[in-house]
C-alpha cells in the first residue's frame, strides 16, 4: 500500500546516506590534512563543500515534496522530520571539515611544533560519534543512538583539556600563539562535530521512539 | 424518562435556544450485532462535551455502526441489536429514554446530503421542529434562521429560502442544509457520518469550519475516512479495527506517535 510513497521514503533515506558519506569523508580528510599537513588534502575538502551543499538542498526539497504531497503520519512523519534535521547537521559537519582545513592551511605557514594536544584522538572520538549515530540511523537503533549521547561528554572534556593546555602554552611561549590558536579552533570544531553527532542520535531516537530527548539534561 | 435533563424547553425557545453546552458521552461495554455477526465488541470510549471526536478505521471496522448506536439507529435494522451502556449526560440511552426522544437530542448528518426534494429550504429546516409539535410561525421563523446561520448557509439563501427547493442547492450547500436541519431541533450532540466525503475541497473546508464553530455549543462525533480531516477537526480520535476500538487518544498523539502498532500501520498506509 502507498507503494510510491514508501519508495520515495526509501529514496530519501538513500540520498541522506550519500550525504552522510560525503560529510564523514570531509571530516576524515580534514583530520588527515592536519596530521600530515598536506595542503592538497585541504583542497579536496574545499572542493567537496559545494557538492554537500547541493545535496543538502536536494534532500530538503525531497522532504518538502513528501510533506506537501503525501501528508505523512506517525513514524513516517517523524522520519521525514528527522531526515530534515539530520541533513542540516551533516551539512554543518561538512562546514566544520572546511573550517579545520582552513586552520590546517594557516598552520602550514608556521614551523611545525609538537603541540600539547592530541587532535587525532579527539578527531577519532568525534568521528566515531558521527559513524555510530549514522549506524543507528541505518539500523533504526535507538539504543545505539543513546550510546552516542554518552560519548559527547568525553569529547567535551577533551576539548576543555585542549583549551587548558593550549592557553597555558600561549602564556608560557607567546611565539607559539598562532599555532596554538589554530589548534584550539580545530579542537573546538571537532567538539562541534560531536555536538552534531549528538543531534543526529537524538533525531534517530525521535524517529524510532517518538521521544524528544533534546536538552534532557537542561530541562526544568 | 422522556426528556434529557438540562435541555431547552421547547415552548420557551427564544434567546436561550442554541446556546446550551453539549454533553459528554460515556460508552461502556457496548456490543452490537447484525444477526449473528458480532459487529462491535466491548467498546469503551469517553466523548468529552464540546469537543469533536473523530472515528477512523478501514471500511467495515464498525465505526459507522458505533455512531448509529449512539442515537439508537442501529436497532432500526432488522436483526440488529446492541447491548451495553451509552450515557449521554445523565441518561443511559438504552434504559432511560425512548429512541424518538434520543434522536431528537442527538442530531445526525449522513455521507450523502439528503434534503427533502419537494420541500423548500425553509421547510427542510423546519420539518423536525414541526414534527416535534412546534407550529408557532414566529418560533419556526426564528429557529430556521438561527439554524441556517449556524450552518453558515444563511447568507447564501436568505433571499430565496422560502421559495427555493432544498434540492436546488449545490452538494455542499445541501450538506449544510442537512446540518441546519439537524441543528434546528436543538440537539446536544451532533453525529456526522462522513459528512464531507461527497464534497469538493471548498465545501469540505466549509464543513470543517462549521465543526470548529459548532463544537462550542455541541458535542460532535465524526466518522471519516479522511485522516487529514480527522487531524484537522478533532481533539480526540478513535481507531476501530474489526469491531474493536484499538486506540483512543488525543488526535495529535494518534497522528504523530500512536501507541498501538496497528494504528500506526493503518495511518501510514502499511495496513494489510
Amino acid at each position: 500500500m502507498r507503494i510510491k510513497f514508501h519508495q520515495s521514503l526509501g529514496d530519501l533515506r538513500e540520498r541522506l546516506l550519500v550525504m552522510a558519506g560525503m560529510a564523514e569523508q570531509a571530516i576524515q580528510r580534514s583530520i588527515e590534512a592536519y596530521r600530515t599537513r598536506d595542503l592538497s588534502i585541504c583542497e579536496l575538502v574545499f572542493r567537496s563543500e559545494p557538492a554537500i551543499n547541493r545535496l543538502e538542498r536536494e534532500i530538503d526539497q525531497m522532504a518538502l515534496d513528501l510533506l506537501a504531497m503525501e501528508q505523512p503520519m506517525a513514524i513516517d512523519l517523524r522520519f521525514i522530520l528527522s531526515v530534515i534535521r539530520i541533513n542540516a547537521d551533516l551539512e554543518r559537519v561538512g562546514d566544520q571539515a572546511v573550517n579545520i582545513a582552513v586552520r590546517v592551511r594557516e598552520m602550514g605557514a608556521f614551523a611545525n611544533y609538537d603541540l600539547p594536544v592530541d587532535i587525532p584522538k579527539l578527531a577519532s572520538l568525534a568521528s566515531a560519534m558521527v559513524r555510530k549515530a549514522l549506524q543507528a540511523f541505518i539500523e533504526a537503533d535507538a539504543e545505539l543512538a543513546e550510546a552516542v549521547l554518552a560519548l559527547d561528554d568525553q569529547v567535551d572534556e577533551m576539548n576543555d583539556a585542549a583549551f587548558l593546555s593550549l592557553s597555558t602554552l600561549i602564556k608560557e611561549q607567546p611565539s607559539l600563539t598562532p599555532q596554538s590558536l589554530n589548534a584550539l579552533i580545530i579542537a573546538r570544531n571537532l567538539e562541534r562535530v560531536g555536538d552534531h553527532a549528538t543531534n543526529i542520535a537524538e533525531d534517530v531516537i525521535f524517529w524510532v521512539r517518538g521521544a524528544d530527548v533534546r536538552h534532557a539534561s537542561t530541562a526544568l | 424518562m422522556d426528556c434529557l435533563p438540562g435541555t431547552a424547553d421547547e415552548a420557551g425557545g427564544g434567546e436561550e435556544e442554541g446556546t446550551q453546552l453539549g454533553v459528554g458521552i460515556e460508552v461502556e461495554h457496548l456490543n452490537a450485532w447484525y444477526g449473528k455477526t458480532h459487529t462491535l465488541q466491548d467498546i469503551n470510549l469517553p466523548v468529552p462535551a464540546n469537543h469533536c471526536t473523530a472515528l477512523i478505521g478501514p471500511s467495515g471496522c464498525g465505526k459507522s455502526t458505533f455512531v448509529r448506536c449512539l442515537n439508537r439507529m442501529h436497532e432500526t435494522i432488522a436483526g440488529a441489536r446492541a447491548e451495553g451502556s451509552v450515557r449521554i449526560g445523565d441518561i443511559d440511552i438504552y434504559k432511560d429514554a425512548s429512541p424518538v426522544v434520543i434522536r431528537r437530542r442527538i442530531g445526525m448528518v449522513f455521507q450523502r446530503p439528503n434534503p427533502f426534494p419537494t420541500m423548500s429550504i425553509y421547510d427542510n429546516v423546519a420539518v423536525g421542529v414541526t414534527l416535534d409539535g412546534t407550529s408557532a410561525r414566529r418560533v419556526l421563523d426564528e429557529r430556521v434562521e438561527r439554524s441556517l446561520r449556524q450552518a453558515a448557509l444563511w447568507d447564501e439563501v436568505k433571499d430565496v429560502y422560502k421559495k427555493k427547493s432544498g434540492a436546488s442547492l449545490s452538494g455542499g450547500q445541501q450538506q449544510r442544509l442537512c446540518i441546519a436541519r439537524a441543528l434546528a431541533i436543538d440537539p446536544e450532540v451532533l453525529l456526522m457520518d462522513e459528512p464531507a466525503s461527497a464534497l469538493d475541497p471548498i465545501s469540505t473546508s466549509k464543513i470543517e469550519d462549521l465543526i470548529f464553530e459548532l463544537k462550542h455549543q455541541y458535542t460532535i462525533v465524526i466518522v471519516t475516512h479522511n485522516m487529514q480531516q480527522a487531524a484537522r477537526v478533532a481533539e480526540n480520535t478513535g481507531f476501530f479495527l474489526s469491531g474493536k476500538l484499538v486506540e483512543f487518544s488525543p488526535t495529535h498523539q494518534i497522528f504523530t506517535n500512536p501507541r498501538d502498532k496497528r494504528t500506526e500501520d493503518y495511518i501510514t498506509g502499511r495496513f494489510g
